[in-house]
């Protein structure tokens, strides 16, 4: 599939929402575990090697499970191959707790869930729609019932 | 870089609804011709397959970070995704009439994780203030963002979830709306997450840190999913009491 790299390379470059050295495996390569320095920016989870400018990968955290496994560790797997795991050992289990809460909150989905959960409560509370301040009320990804699982 | 492209594949073509689907004519990088593609917007990532019906996509344009232009183009409804760095390439892209092209440069141009996220905080912000606004005298009291929390992505059923609200709500676990209403002081609710410290009034309590469940979600450890239920229903009967009140207020005295 082709893709603008360049621009996924550059937004790997910003400011991550999170960011830490976590022992990761990837499906493939029989789950070794290796340093990675792992990078959230918006929906998408960049992996480095530890001293390189340039990811060596990226996941789109859309439609995706996190999992906590064992202890330190967590698992992003993707709701067609759920066998397949990507597995991050952390130093602690807090520092676990804290990235999944993270990742599990890192989708567009989510926001857009999370944004028509709070315009229906605020149109619930004062009886006006908050996103007509903005123009935006009849865009098509605000609209109440309109996502489907 | 690699990219989980089987994901991304299945992410396109998945039943999850698109914020525009439709033919547009992309102009093609070496040379100018235009190809028409089936495009389809799901979030921040722009799609676009051979034919409506293909099973994959030929490409995806990840669009955190651009800009959309209209196009003074000799084509007519022809405009540009643009990125800014040195040596981005810009995406030429034409509709095929006025409506199609302005449809288009709308949801393109809001498509951003970052727009979706400022808006989220805006109305989250709103919210906030407005619990503030109505629990009158309580200055400095922090709220944390988010403080109805949505379920995490793994949990399907949230919006069925929201309980249908009471005509007549019975209980009340936070004293906070006692500032604004009549005097009258309800009862604790027996069920208040172990943060009923409430003789003052206060904001009503931060729900528990929630703790991540594995599959088995319902463990020994993991109250939260309960406690969150609980402490949703809550706010809801809260707010629907002051929902209520505010009705009244509304419609004045009648005639």
């Amino acid at each position: 599939m082709r893709y603008n790299e360049r621009e996924l390379l550059s937004l790997a470059r910003q400011p991550a929402e999170k960011a830490a050295e976590i022992r990761m495996s990837v499906p493939k390569k029989g789950n070794v575990l290796k340093k990675r320095l792992v990078k959230l920016v918006v929906n998408f989870l960049f992996y480095f090697r530890t001293d390189e400018a340039e990811p060596i990968g990226a996941l789109l955290l859309e439609h995706c499970k996190i999992t906590k496994e064992e202890e330190n560790v967590f698992s992003i797997s993707f709701i067609e191959e759920p066998e397949r795991k990507y597995c991050f050992e952390c130093a602690t289990e807090e520092q676990c707790q804290e990235w999944v809460e993270a990742l599990r909150r890192a989708s567009y989905e989510f926001l857009r869930r999370s944004l028509i959960f709070y315009r229906n409560e605020i149109q619930k509370m004062t009886g006006k729609d908050p996103l007509e301040q903005y123009g935006i009320s009849e865009e098509a990804r605000f609209q109440l019932g309109a996502h489907r699982q | 870089m690699k990219l989980n492209e089987r994901s991304l594949a299945f992410y396109a073509t998945c039943d999850s609804p698109a914020d525009n689907a439709g033919f547009l004519y992309k102009r093609g990088e070496r040379h100018t011709a235009y190809h028409r593609r089936w495009f389809v917007l799901k979030g921040n990532m722009l799609f676009y397959f051979e034919e409506r019906d293909s099973r994959e996509p030929v490409g995806v344009i990840v669009l955190e970070g651009c800009n959309v232009e209209l196009c003074d183009a000799a084509e007519s409804f022809t405009f540009a995704i643009r990125f800014g760095g040195a040596k981005s390439r810009t995406y030429v892209l034409a509709a095929e009439n006025q409506a199609a092209m302005e449809s288009w440069v709308k949801s393109l141009s809001r498509a951003s994780f970052d727009y979706m996220r400022l808006v989220v905080r805006e109305l989250e912000k709103q919210l906030q203030e407005m619990s503030r606004g109505l629990a009158g005298g309580c200055a400095g009291t922090q709220e944390p963002p988010g403080l109805w929390k949505p379920k995490p992505s793994g949990l399907e059923h949230w919006p069925e979830r929201l309980p249908a609200l009471p005509a007549i709500p019975k209980e009340n676990g936070c004293a906070v709306w006692n500032n604004v209403l009549a005097a009258e002081r309800l009862p604790d609710t027996s069920g208040c997450a172990g943060h009923d410290e409430e003789e003052n009034p206060r904001p009503p309590p931060l729900p528990p840190r929630r703790r991540v469940s594995s599959g088995e979600a319902a463990s020994a450890v993991g109250q939260s999913p309960s406690t969150f239920c609980r402490l949703h229903e809550q706010y809801s009967r809260e707010v629907a009491r002051l929902r209520q009140d505010w009705q009244l207020k509304q419609r004045g005295p009648r005639p």
